[in-house]
């Protein structure tokens, strides 16, 4: 007995974990169909489908201003007067930031430093950087407030959140909020370029074109839950819902690149191979990428963005790849807006901005082997003082 | 205890011939004969779902894959056989990874400094453990518990919560890369060389004289101190041990992924789990550094079916979860019997 006893324990633990494994076969019985066949999945209740309409209409009109200053041309644009902010300098230009987290506002915020030094008319330019927390930067927006800015730039950490404060800023001083919104019409202008809906759809629509009917896709998310990135996503999934590719698969990488590596190398095992990689924000397509190279696969069509370590992989390894963007030159453009108001000249108000593509006809003249691998080469930054140096490049 | 027929490891346990584990004979605790079973059920399923599973490129992708985790459970089982936890070891692979990217910044000339680094930075986090869990007489659960907070905590304030830098192509090949051209094999990755030769030493060191101290303390501190062995030194190294183990899993890991923030997330659970599963009796004492290691395996191969079946990543925690109370819960009936 007891010998047997253990035995017998032994093996119940070892059909236990088998019924596990048994168990669970049942909701994806059928292995072709992807993670309980449902392929796109249900509409989020971001989608909103006059905005999605409005930006692929965008995405065709052609820019008004100079055309090799993308940041400071504008799409469609209406203007507003601003006659009653004019003022003499020298000025004090004031910016609430929500602040510098990812490689994206990083280089941004770099190209706005750059931008401001462009114009002796900025005596003083007071930075608040508000850690990517909402109360700090309620409170950064009164304090500045109280530092005698002649007018306010915003980069709201959250929309719903910041709306109050942006209010409060609005009856003081001229303010310009760029990248996310606020959900009031109190700034002189709002500034960004076209949208997440065109960012997805080209992506998606690159995908259509370039893999076989019935082509496996893996479409790579962040997280749920953020406007722009909800945007993109659900742009992607109109073009796929009409279109006769398979989608396998929609996971949350958390935009980091173990995760990705292993999400992708996973579904790579599981279906044999994948043919297209869609992704809502190009940081790990590189790691994506990487996966089928290691697995011994041919590289999928595969999305990702401007950033220069995929731009390079792209070049280099040849890939089938397109790169739509979300620039950061955007961050140049409030420092412009913020001195034609002071000067009482009209300003486009929406402001929106170009929002190109980087595709295999241009990639060449965005590759820049001295730049880091996380600069992000639709900067509009190459004339700009303290470059490269000031962006991490040699 | 000693003398129990089942444990023929016992208290003094010779560590036994063979894959240095503890399951010559006999299904008692400690024994890997339950792993194996369970293992190769698994492994059968997995070649029914993937047929190709077995041609040896796969196997060896496989085996590459599962490095990590293994070396992990080799370094958690001395940790374990003495008794004690060590739950800092994920976030130590975390900070691991994002020191590298930091201080390499793409520069391949730092690739060889900065690995030595990460293993003593490694051997270091192993001796505050282990000084603190021995001399301040902190539980261990407690002592790794905040050495895992403050590596979280460090490694936040230190990058301001983005990765920054770039590991270099030298760095990364030894969880990418491989011996190309190897006959038969096609390419023997670096990963499965490494954990080869930490398996050696592992299963050496539990033959050696460390090795017999080690699970007498785990079995009962106070006969082993009684006798004469030196429990917090003996303690206190295996803490090193699952230290360095961290460190060289975090080079494999980051080499694989690349520059990472969640790189080393859940794997101290996902350690303890595997050297549970491989009869490792927590609390200490019992079982072999050969089970720990036949359980990261035959817990990758468990992930890896889970997979194939199309079950998601949330479920297959649960079934790590179930995995450890169903260990647990049959180690203690076995003891009873």
């Amino acid at each position: 007995m007891r010998r047997s006893t253990p035995f017998l324990l032994a093996v119940c633990t070892a059909v236990a974990v088998g019924v596990v494994g048994c168990t669970s076969d049942v909701p994806g019985a059928s292995p072709s169909a992807g993670p309980s066949g449902a392929g796109t999945g249900e509409t989020s209740k971001f989608f909103v489908q006059a905005d999605h309409d409005n930006e692929l209409a965008l995405r065709t009109k052609s820019a008004t201003g100079p055309a090799d200053k993308p940041w400071e041309q504008a799409l469609d644009p209406k203007t507003v007067e601003t006659a009653k902010y004019k003022k003499a300098g020298p000025y004090h230009l004031c910016f609430s930031n929500a602040g510098v987290g990812n490689p994206w506002r990083q280089v941004g915020f770099k190209n706005m430093q750059a931008e401001v030094k462009l114009h002796p008319e900025i005596k003083t330019f007071t930075v608040a950087d508000a850690e990517s927390k909402d109360d700090k930067q309620i409170s950064d927006i009164t304090d500045l407030l109280g530092k005698g800015c002649d007018a306010l730039i915003v980069s709201p950490n959250t929309t719903a959140t910041l709306t109050p404060a942006v209010e409060q800023a609005c009856a003081k001083v001229p303010v310009i909020v760029f990248d996310r919104g606020v959900n009031t019409k109190c700034p002189v202008t709002f500034i960004n370029p076209i949208g997440g809906y065109a960012f997805g759809a080209t992506g998606a629509e690159f995908l259509v074109e370039k893999v076989k009917p019935k082509g496996k896709i893996l479409a790579l998310r962040i997280l749920p839950g953020v406007d722009v990135l909800e945007a993109r996503w659900g742009a992607a999934k109109v073009v796929f819902d009409k279109s006769d590719l398979d989608v396998v698969g929609v996971e949350f990488t958390d935009g980091d690149a173990a995760k990705t590596k292993t999400i992708v190398s996973n579904y790579i095992q599981r279906f044999g191979d994948i043919d297209g990689i869609w992704m809502d924000a190009g940081a790990t397509a590189v790691a994506a990428a990487e996966a089928f190279e290691d697995a011994g696969k041919p590289f999928p069509a595969i999305v990702g963005e401007d950033q220069q370590d995929f731009l390079k992989m792209w070049q280099d390894k040849k890939l089938t790849a397109i790169a739509p963007t979300y620039p950061t030159y955007q961050w140049r453009t409030p420092v412009i807006a913020a001195l034609k108001i002071l000067n009482g000249e009209a300003v486009a108000s929406p402001w929106k901005l170009p929002q190109p593509t980087i595709t295999q006809d241009n990639l060449g003249q965005y590759v820049q082997a001295d730049m880091p691998p996380l600069h992000y080469a639709m900067c509009g930054c190459a004339t700009l003082p303290g470059y490269p140096k000031d962006w991490g490049g040699k | 205890m000693s003398t129990d027929l089942a444990t023929p490891t016992g208290s003094a346990p010779a560590v036994p011939s063979g894959l240095g584990g503890g399951g010559r004979s006999g299904w008692g605790p400690g024994s890997i004969r339950p792993v194996l079973i369970i293992l190769v059920l698994l492994l059968i399923a997995v070649g029914i779902r993937q047929p190709d599973f077995y041609d040896p490129p796969v196997l060896l992708a496989f085996l590459k894959r599962a490095a990590p985790l293994i070396i992990l459970a080799a370094g958690q089982y001395f940790v374990i056989v003495a008794g004690d936890f060590d739950l800092s070891v994920g976030s130590l692979v975390t900070a691991e990874v994002v020191i590298a990217a930091r201080l390499i910044d793409g520069d391949p000339n730092a690739t060889w400094p900065v690995i030595a680094l990460l293993l003593g930075f490694g051997l270091l986090i192993g001796l505050v453990n282990g000084v603190v869990t021995t001399l301040l007489q902190v539980p261990s659960f407690i002592t790794t518990l905040g050495m895992y907070l403050v590596l979280v905590g460090a490694v936040y304030t230190w990058t301001g919560g983005s990765p920054r830098g770039a590991l270099s192509e030298e760095f990364r090949l030894f969880g990418r890369r491989g011996i190309d051209g190897v006959p038969v094999l096609g390419q023997l990755p670096y990963a499965v060389l490494v954990l080869a030769g930490v398996a050696v030493l592992a299963v050496l060191a539990m033959r050696s004289d460390f090795g017999k101290v080690l699970l007498a303390v785990g079995d009962n501190p106070r006969a082993a101190r009684v006798t004469g062995a030196r429990t917090a030194r003996v303690r206190t190294i295996a803490f090193l041990a699952s230290g360095l183990a961290a460190a060289v899993a975090a080079i494999l890991l980051g080499g694989f992924g690349g520059v990472s923030f969640q790189v080393g997330q859940g794997l101290e659970f996902t350690a303890i789990t595997a050297v549970v599963l491989g009869g490792v009796v927590l609390g200490g004492g019992r079982g072999s550094v050969a089970g720990a290691m036949l359980g990261a395996l035959t817990l990758q191969t468990l992930l890896t079916l889970l997979n194939l079946l199309g079950v998601s990543g949330a479920l297959s925690s649960a079934v790590q979860g179930l995995i450890i109370l169903a260990a647990v819960a049959v180690g203690t009936l076995r003891r009873r019997t």
